[in-house]
C-alpha cells in the first residue's frame, strides 16, 4: 500500500505515469549494409541475433559486413568459427580490420564453438561476437541443446556485446531477439557464356523473422 | 639509524624493499649472512624505531625470511647485535657499550693471533675489551686492537658500502618429496608468484615475461629440466592471472616426470599506464583476454586461436595466426581492397551501377560477396566437357553445372621448393549454390562456396 502511495506521489511530481516494468529498448548498431539497416533497424546490443539461410544465400557476406562495420568503429570482435570457413582474404577485401578480429577455429566441433563463445562473452570487452555454424549439417546443429542457447543469451544480456549466430536454419528459437533470414534471389553474371563469362555477384533478400515478420531488404553483393 | 638483518633467505631483497642504501657483509665461516641498510627517514613512514623494526619483521614473515633484526645508531653496533641476539634488538643511542657488553669477542672476528693474545689476557666478552684503556691497548695490539675496542664499545662510525640493486626477480624452492600432480604444484607456484609480484610492486615494476624451470626427478643429473615461458602482451602484476595461465600452460605441456625443484624468474619492466578515452569503445582487458585465450586454446588447440594476418603472396588461402591477441591496435585506414577471387589488386573496380540490376543498395553500402572456405579443400570428381566442368561430385556437394566462369589460371612460387599452379572456376550448381573449384596436378578440389 505504501509502495503504491509512493508511486502515486512520484507520478504526480513527475507529471505522468511511470513505466516501472518495461526495459529500455537496446542500443542498436549498423550492419554495414544500408538497405538492411533501414529494413531491420540495426543489430541490438546485449542480445542474440540469428542469421540463417541456405548455402550461397549471402549470410556469410552479411556477417562479414557486420564485422567490417564493427571494426571500423574500433570495436574488438571475435569470430568463433565452428567449421573453419573464415577466409581472411575475403574479409580483408570487404573492409574487415583483421587485427581487431579474434579468430577461433574450432575444427568442425560445435561443442568447442559454444564453449569458446561462452568464454569470450564472459571475458567481456567485445563489441561483437559471432558464432559461425554455417556449414554444419542441420541434424548436428539441431543437437545443440536449448540450454546452451539460453546460457549464451543470459551471458550476453546487459552487456554492450552484439552476439550473432549464423547457421543454415534457425536453432536458437526463442533465445534470439532478432532473426534474419537470407535467401538468394539471383546470380549476376556478365559476358558471353563459354567466352568472357564473369561472376559479378549475387542478389539476396534479407527478411526479418523476429521480433516481427516485417522488413525486407534486397541487396546486391558484388564479388569485388 | 641503521638496521641489520642476519639470517637465512633473500635478505638483500628484503632490505631493498625498505632502503636503497644496502650493505652486504658475508658471514665468517659458518656465520649467517648479514645485510645492513640505512633506516634514516623511515620514521616518517612508520613512526618510532620500534615501529620500523616491527614493519621489517612483519615483511620478513610475509616473505618467509628468518632473520634477526637489530637497529642501532651505527652500522657496526647493529651488525654485532644482529649476530649476537636473536629476534628484534633495539639499541638506544649512547647505550651501545652496555647493550653489547655480554657478547663474545668471537663475533668481532679478530685475527687468530690477536684472539689468542686476548684470551691469554682473560678477555672474552665485549664488556671486558671495552673497559681496557685505549693508549695501552694501542701500544700492545696496534691499530687493530683499537678498532676492536671501538667495535666492542659500539662507537665506530662509518658509512655503508652500498650494494648495487641487482634487479633480478627470481625465486626457487627445493622440494623434499617429488610432486607428481599439477594441483599441489599450483600451491608452490602461487607462493613464488605472490613473492615475485610483491617484490616487483615495491619497486613500481611489473612483468611481461615469466620463466618457469621445473627440476625433474632422475633428470637433474644430466642437466635437463622442464622449462616454460609465459609472455604477456602488456606488463602486469596480477598474480592470480599468472597462476591460471601457468596452470593452463602446464596442463597443455605437462612435465614428463615428478618435480623436485621449482625455479621462477620474472623479467621486470615498467608498468603500462593507459588512459582510455571517453568516446573510445571498450576493448577486452589485455590480461583477462590472454587468460580467456589460454582457456580457449586449451579447448580448441594451441595454434587455432588468435589474430589472422594475410601473407604477402598470391598463394591462395595464405595467412598466419598470431597467437597473442592484445593489445588491440588503433584502426588504420584501409589501403585498398584486394579481390576475393584471385588475390590480384584491382585499382579500378567495375561500377556495380552498370550491372543489370535495379533497386539494390549503393555499391559502397552494399557489402561484398565473400567466400566460405572448405579446409581442407574437398577432393571432387568432375565431369569435363569442351566448355569446362559439367558435373561435380564431392563430399556433401553434388550437382550439374548450371553456369560457370573460368578458367582463371594462376601460379606462383615456381622459384621456390613448393610451387603452385591451378585453374579456377566459379560454378553455379543445380543444388542452388555457387562454388569455387580448382584443378591442379593432384586433381580437382572444391575450395569454397560463395556465400
Amino acid at each position: 500500500m505504501a509502495g503504491a502511495l509512493l508511486k502515486q506521489q512520484f507520478e504526480s511530481e513527475l507529471g505522468g505515469l511511470l513505466d516501472w516494468q518495461s526495459r529500455p529498448a537496446p542500443d542498436t548498431v549498423p550492419t554495414g549494409i544500408a538497405a538492411v539497416d533501414s529494413a531491420i533497424g540495426g543489430l541490438p546490443r546485449g542480445s542474440l541475433t540469428e542469421i540463417f539461410g541456405p548455402a550461397s544465400s549471402g549470410r556469410t557476406s552479411l556477417l562479414i559486413s557486420m564485422l567490417a562495420s564493427a571494426t571500423a568503429r574500433q570495436e574488438s570482435c571475435a569470430l568463433v568459427d565452428a567449421e573453419d570457413a573464415f577466409d581472411p582474404a575475403s574479409a580483408d577485401t570487404a573492409g574487415v580490420h583483421l587485427d581487431r578480429v579474434l579468430w577461433i577455429r574450432c575444427g568442425h566441433n560445435a561443442e568447442h564453438a559454444l564453449k569458446a563463445a561462452d568464454l569470450l562473452i564472459q571475458g567481456g570487452g567485445f563489441g561483437l561476437v559471432a558464432l559461425d555454424l554455417g556449414d554444419m549439417p542441420a541434424a548436428a546443429a539441431r543437437r545443440i541443446s536449448m540450454v546452451s542457447w539460453f546460457r549464451l543469451r543470459r551471458a550476453v544480456e546487459y552487456t554492450p556485446t552484439v552476439l550473432i549466430s549464423l547457421a543454415r536454419q534457425s536453432n536458437a528459437k526463442t533465445c534470439a531477439s532478432l532473426m534474419l533470414e537470407c535467401a538468394r534471389e539471383r546470380v549476376a553474371w556478365s559476358g558471353a557464356p563459354h567466352c568472357s563469362r564473369l561472376l559479378r555477384g549475387i542478389g539476396i533478400r534479407v527478411a526479418r523473422r523476429k521480433p516481427s515478420a516485417t522488413g525486407v531488404a534486397h541487396v546486391l553483393l558484388p564479388l569485388w | 639509524m641503521y638496521c641489520c638483518l642476519c639470517g637465512k633467505g633473500d635478505l638483500v631483497a628484503l632490505a631493498f624493499e625498505f632502503s636503497p642504501t644496502v650493505e652486504r657483509c658475508a658471514g665468517h665461516g659458518p656465520a649467517p649472512l648479514c645485510v645492513t641498510f640505512d633506516a634514516s627517514g623511515l620514521d616518517r613512514l612508520f613512526g618510532l624505531p620500534q615501529d620500523v623494526a616491527a614493519a621489517v619483521s612483519r615483511r620478513a614473515a610475509e616473505t618467509r625470511v628468518k632473520t634477526n633484526i637489530a637497529m642501532a645508531s651505527n652500522p657496526d653496533a647493529a651488525i654485532c647485535a644482529a649476530r649476537g641476539f636473536s629476534g628484534v634488538s633495539m639499541i638506544p643511542y649512547g647505550d651501545e657499550a652496555k647493550f653489547l657488553g655480554e657478547l663474545p669477542l668471537g663475533l668481532l672476528a679478530p685475527s687468530a693471533e690477536l684472539q689468542e693474545t686476548l684470551e691469554r689476557w682473560g678477555i672474552r666478552r665485549f664488556r671486558e675489551l671495552a673497559a681496557l684503556p685505549p693508549l695501552g691497548l694501542a701500544e700492545r695490539l696496534g691499530p687493530e686492537g683499537l678498532r676492536l675496542r671501538e667495535l666492542a664499545r659500539g662507537e665506530r662510525e662509518r658509512k655503508l658500502l652500498p650494494l648495487e640493486d641487482a634487479v633480478r626477480f627470481e625465486d626457487e624452492i627445493d622440494l623434499e618429496y617429488p610432486v607428481e600432480l599439477l594441483e599441489p604444484l599450483a600451491f608452490l607456484l602461487a607462493r613464488l608468484l605472490n613473492g615475485l609480484t610483491t617484490r616487483l610492486a615495491t619497486r613500481a615494476l611489473a612483468t611481461n615475461e615469466l620463466r618457469l624451470r621445473l627440476g625433474l626427478e632422475n633428470h637433474t643429473e644430466n642437466g635437463t629440466a622442464h622449462e616454460r615461458t609465459l609472455r604477456l602482451p602488456v606488463p602486469s602484476l596480477d598474480a592470480k592471472a599468472f597462476l591460471k595461465l601457468m596452470q593452463l600452460d602446464l596442463e597443455a605441456h605437462p612435465p614428463p616426470a615428478p618435480i623436485v625443484h621449482v625455479w621462477m624468474g620474472a623479467i621486470p619492466v615498467k608498468p603500462q599506464a593507459a588512459q582510455s578515452g571517453l568516446f573510445i569503445p571498450a576493448a577486452p582487458e589485455p590480461v583477462k583476454l590472454e587468460l580467456t585465450l589460454a582457456r580457449i586454446k586449451a579447448i580448441v588447440g594451441e595454434d587455432r586461436a588468435g589474430l589472422a594476418e594475410r601473407l604477402n603472396t598470391h598463394r591462395p588461402d595464405a595467412f598466419r595466426m598470431h597467437s597473442s591477441a592484445g593489445p588491440w591496435p588503433a584502426v588504420r585506414s584501409h589501403p585498398g581492397r584486394l579481390p576475393g577471387n584471385s588475390g590480384r589488386r584491382i585499382d579500378n573496380p567495375p561500377q556495380v551501377a552498370n550491372l543489370p540490376h535495379k533497386n539494390f543498395a549503393d555499391r559502397e553500402e552494399a557489402g561484398l560477396l565473400t567466400l566460405r572456405m572448405f579446409r581442407p579443400p574437398l577432393p571432387a570428381r568432375v565431369k569435363v566437357t569442351a566448355h569446362g566442368p559439367s558435373y561435380i561430385a564431392a563430399e556433401n556437394i553434388r550437382g550439374k553445372v548450371i553456369d560457370l566462369a573460368g578458367p582463371w589460371r594462376t601460379s606462383g612460387d615456381w622459384w621456390a621448393l613448393d610451387p603452385w599452379q591451378r585453374d579456377e572456376w566459379d560454378l553455379a550448381l543445380s543444388d542452388g549454390a555457387l562454388y569455387r573449384v580448382y584443378c591442379e596436378p593432384r586433381g580437382w578440389f572444391v575450395e569454397g562456396s560463395y556465400d
